[in-house]
């Protein structure tokens, strides 16, 4: 029987085998050395913050995989002889397979700062950093300070996770405001402020020059590089962006660029031999996509497609709009198709921008200047409905058309404020136009856009 | 603000012992007079009763009232022995006319309650002479010192947001000694509220005044119970309303049910027992209502005239119209969530234990057996009791009717809604009774599952299994199973609480009342991947 190998158990590589089990009888193994069951990374934040325990980060309880037959091996591979299609495992063990995939996922960035293997630098990525963490910031007592570097997504995360427990932060950002060259100024804005209303000492356009250690080895300070100012810490952590975690393939024939490159079909240079997630890097970008992406789902689609190619159903990777989310602290964002931040936005892109006087809520809606056709959105403090935008943008619709239907794609909780004619009401000032919004409509929210 | 909220602490402990502490305080015992005159009002037969208890209670001696109850419990027991004795000796003789005789010498009712009902015109001490001050140091203090330590939260907490932080470090909250502790204090509390009434005697003595303002009486234990149940309620949403006060369905869901606790539940079955009315609470639908049907009520319902038989048709038509229609609209949430004094119990009081409801497959396999069976047990009870009602005979298919309804109120009445319903909050989580128990929560999750407009709506592709909404799923729902597969949610057991629409990071669920067509959505493969993957899916 044919025996798919699987390297690494999260979203991509549970995904690719849960739909081969679907599809088929063939033999399952899932390897991984972090953690024998898989679990979601994304919720490891709030272990340390005591919103959940380790258990709940887990989607399947632990009999599902023996009932599923899915083996699960704990190791950490190697090598892979692509050869003999074998694996050896650190510890001198071997492995043979049919089928590969690899599906190792990222590591944090390192830049070479000096110190940066210190005791108490970390990142946070794997459930050994959280274990880290844990040791080196349990309380405010015994770390006085933490210093993140780094001012993406798991920056932010980390900013939350070390406050909830009463910890004073340092947040070293490169970029002249918060991850600016994502958002769009006002986006970037508020959250600067957010970030300063949770006391977290932001720091923006600054550089970590280097990090200094106690007689110890341990973390004792870091060193700014513009000011060289001098922030006594406990703990540093480094969020600045990740790179796919494939050191282990180095020596083999597998052709790799910063990850392992990858056709259409997920396939790599070695027949039998496969990548998705993290991991994965396309020969050329899909779209307007990255040529790689270390997304949650876009590792998922990725097992989706991949399982239907391993089953004799050869399909390939083709994502849809682009859509993703996260949670700035309390505020929440969610965005669908493409906008770009001021630095990156493409020749025809214009802003329709709306923010709620008071509160964290905002809205920008990008849109081709020259024929108005609605290119994306980003939402802050109020969730909208992935199914609409989807549609809409499979439908080419206009930004009028967009704004008209805008109550149908409001996915907030009942009860909630509703903005939608505010928002309208901006857009017909500034665009001397006389748009009326149309009414909720079940019949809409559900027809198919093909 | 840390120092205020001990100090809140340490004050609503403070009233907490010596609300325990009334329990001892207090002396027992009656005057000649008092005795006869009770024994008159109940209209005992038995002159062995009135010789044991004269003999028992009335003195000079100060008892307490561990005492009291016992020598009462022992005047019953040896007046009913006796009788007891005649009984088989008559029966052995076969003299059924003397046998029958002896009966209405018998003392019918537990002997806790006689000594209840004595000690109710015995007591004396602090607490009877002060009740208003008794009242303060107990209730007052209690109220003071939870709402000293709920408030600081509103800063506390910082920026409105959900705000689980530290759930599971905390002792209290961690199915740590804290709430083994608290788990100890509430079935206590269940036990003697249920059958050693006699025992807390003295907190009906505090809350006499406001009873007889209310209802023109004197307080019993259920009183002590409601009034007490209210109060809880009411502080435990003032920290309800800081926690979620960026979520405006929570904050109107807690309105209503406090609202629907205070006056449905509790004001207006008080008021109407002062106008000389059958006391009714007219959200309590059968069969959580599970005595609605027994000949007691329908005899006082049929005997009270138009209120009466207005409450009667009310009763039926809630349970058959009314209940069905409204979860076809609204799911079960409109009940569960937002009128039910148990629910509204669990969302308030119970909100810090809400994320220990057990979400394993076994535990489902479980609450579905539990819960259909709790449902076809109280309508085979009914059906008996209306068959025996109507007939006058005494069982029905070889079921006893009354046998039937003592196991009933003793199993589920007060053992499972009582004392493990709310007593094993803090271990369990706070929605046990609701999930595991609760007859009508399976009549609606019936219709719920088969025939409503309502669902928890998944947001396309944007779960990431974190898991935070299956955690605090207070009725034990791994909502994460569906929303990363991106299925709707429409599991009979969903009281539509919200909290996981709430506490979900990236705006993936939303209750929703919506079109029946398509609510159902089990093949639909999760938005993202281009449309021709879909298609080649769902060909599947």
């Amino acid at each position: 029987m044919e025996h798919i190998v699987i390297i690494g158990n999260g979203i991509s590589g549970v995904t690719v085998a849960r739909h081969i089990r679907k599809n088929s009888d063939k033999k399952i193994t899932i390897v991984s050395a972090e953690h024998k069951y898989f679990f979601s990374r994304t919720a490891l934040m709030y272990i340390y913050m005591g919103h959940m325990k380790f258990e709940h980060t887990q989607p399947y309880e632990n009999w599902f995989w023996e009932k599923n037959n899915i083996e699960l091996k704990k190791g950490y591979v190697a090598k892979v002889d692509t050869e003999n299609k074998n694996l050896e495992f650190s510890n001198g063990t071997s492995l043979t397979y049919s089928k590969l995939i690899i599906a190792t996922g990222s590591k944090p960035n390192k830049f070479g700062w000096p110190g940066q293997d210190l005791e108490g630098v970390m990142g946070m990525y794997h459930k050994q950093d959280l274990e880290k963490l844990e040791k080196h910031a349990p309380d405010n007592k015994t770390c006085k300070r933490a210093v993140i570097v780094g001012g993406g997504l798991i920056g932010i995360e980390l900013a939350e996770m070390l406050r909830s427990r009463d910890i004073p932060v340092t947040f070293l950002v490169r970029e002249d405001s918060f991850w600016n060259g994502v958002l769009p100024a006002q986006e970037s804005k508020m959250i600067n402020n957010h970030i300063k209303e949770h006391h977290i000492d932001l720091r923006l356009s600054t550089n970590l020059k280097e990090i200094k250690s106690d007689k110890l080895g341990k973390v004792s300070s870091v060193i700014i590089e513009e000011t060289g100012e001098e922030i006594f810490c406990n703990v540093v952590g480094l969020t600045a962006g990740v790179t796919p975690n494939i050191d282990f393939l180095k020596d083999s024939t597998i052709e790799t660029k910063k990850g392992v490159l990858v056709n259409r079909f997920l396939e790599t240079n070695i027949k039998d031999i496969y990548a998705i997630g993290d991991c994965a890097e396309q020969h050329e970008a899909i779209g307007q996509r990255r040529n790689i992406e270390a997304v949650w789902y876009t590792g998922r689609m990725m097992g989706e497609a991949l399982a239907q190619t391993i089953c004799g159903n050869k399909t390939a990777y083709k994502p849809g709009h682009w859509f993703n989310s996260a949670k700035f602290l309390d505020i929440e964002y969610q965005t669908y198709g493409w906008v770009f931040s001021e630095k990156n936005k493409q020749e025809n892109e214009a802003y329709f921008q709306w923010k709620h006087p008071k509160e964290h809520k905002c809205i920008t809606i990008s849109f081709d200047k020259n024929s108005n056709k609605f290119l994306g959105i980003n939402t802050f403090g109020i969730r909208m409905r992935h199914e609409i935008f989807d549609k809409w943008l499979t439908e080419n619709k206009s930004i009028e058309y967009v704004l008209e239907y805008l109550r149908d794609a409001n996915f907030d909780p009942e009860f909630y404020k509703l903005h939608e004619a505010e928002i309208l009401k901006k857009f017909n000032k500034e665009n001397n136009t006389n748009i009326q919004l149309k009414n909720k409509s079940w019949k809409r929210i559900f027809s198919k856009s093909n | 603000m840390k120092i205020i909220k001990n100090l809140g602490l340490i004050i609503f402990l403070t009233g907490l012992a010596i609300f325990i502490g009334t329990i001892f305080s207090g002396s027992f015992n009656l005057k000649q007079a008092e005795l006869d005159s009770f024994l008159k009002e109940k209209n005992y037969k038995s002159t062995l009763i009135k010789d044991a208890l004269q003999e028992a209670v009335v003195t000079d001696k100060k008892l307490n009232i561990f005492e009291f109850s016992s020598r009462v419990r022992k005047a019953y027991q040896k007046s009913n022995d006796y009788y007891d004795k005649q009984i088989a000796k008559y029966e052995a003789e076969k003299n059924w006319d003397k046998k029958g005789e002896q009966y209405q010498y018998k003392i019918n009712g537990k002997p806790h309650t006689l000594s209840f009902n004595l000690a109710k015109k015995a007591g004396k001490g602090f607490v009877t002479e002060n009740p208003g001050l008794a009242w303060f140091l107990t209730f007052g203090l209690g109220i003071l010192g939870a709402l000293l330590f709920i408030l600081p939260n509103l800063i506390l907490l910082g920026k409105p947001g959900i705000k689980n932080d530290g759930i599971y470090h905390e002792s209290a909250t961690n199915r740590g000694f804290i709430a083994w502790m608290v788990l100890i204090f509430l079935v206590s509390f269940y036990l003697v509220l249920y059958f050693f009434a006699d025992y807390v005697v003295n907190w009906t003595f505090i809350l006499d005044p406001i009873s007889q303002f209310l209802a023109g009486r004197p307080a019993s234990q259920w009183f002590v119970y409601g009034f007490l149940y209210c109060t809880v309620m009411l502080t435990m949403g003032v920290r309800m309303f800081i926690k979620y006060r960026h979520n405006k369905y929570q904050i109107v869901r807690t309105i209503s049910v406090l609202f629907f606790q205070i006056v449905f539940a509790f004001l207006i079955p008080e008021i109407m027992a002062s106008l000389q009315m059958p006391e009714y609470d007219f959200k309590n639908a059968f069969p959580l209502d599970y005595d609605f049907f027994f000949e007691w009520n329908l005899k006082s319902l049929t005997e009270t005239g138009g209120i009466g038989i207005f409450i009667l048709v009310w009763g039926i038509v809630l349970t058959l119209v009314i209940v069905p229609v409204m979860v076809y609209f609204f799911g079960k949430r409109w009940y569960c969530s937002w009128v039910c004094g148990c629910g509204g119990l669990a969302e308030t009081l119970g909100d810090p234990y809400r994320q220990h409801s057990n979400k394993s497959l076994n535990a489902w396999k479980l609450e579905r057996w539990l819960i259909h069976s709790v449902l076809v047990f109280s309508l085979v009870m009914t059906l008996v009791t209306l068959y025996c009602y109507f007939t006058g005979a005494q069982s029905f298919l070889g079921i006893n009717s009354q046998w039937i309804k003592d196991s009933y109120s003793f199993l589920i009445g007060a053992w499972f809604a009582g004392v493990i319903g709310t007593g094993f909050y803090p271990i369990f989580g706070n929605r046990v009774w609701c999930r595991f128990g609760c007859p009508l929560a399976a009549y609606l999750g019936l219709v719920q599952r088969f025939k409503s407009r309502f669902r928890i709506t998944t947001n396309g592709g944007q779960c990431i299994s974190c898991g935070n909404c299956s955690t605090y799923c207070e009725q034990g729902i791994d909502v994460r199973a569906y929303a990363q597969k991106g299925e709707n949610i429409v599991r009979a057991s969903c009281v539509g609480c919200g909290v996981c629409s709430a506490v979900c990071p990236r705006g993936v669920l939303k209750l929703e009342n919506g079109p029946e067509d398509g609510r159902i959505n089990p093949t639909e493969i999760l938005l993202g991947n281009d449309v021709d993957l879909m298609q080649l899916v769902n060909k599947k």
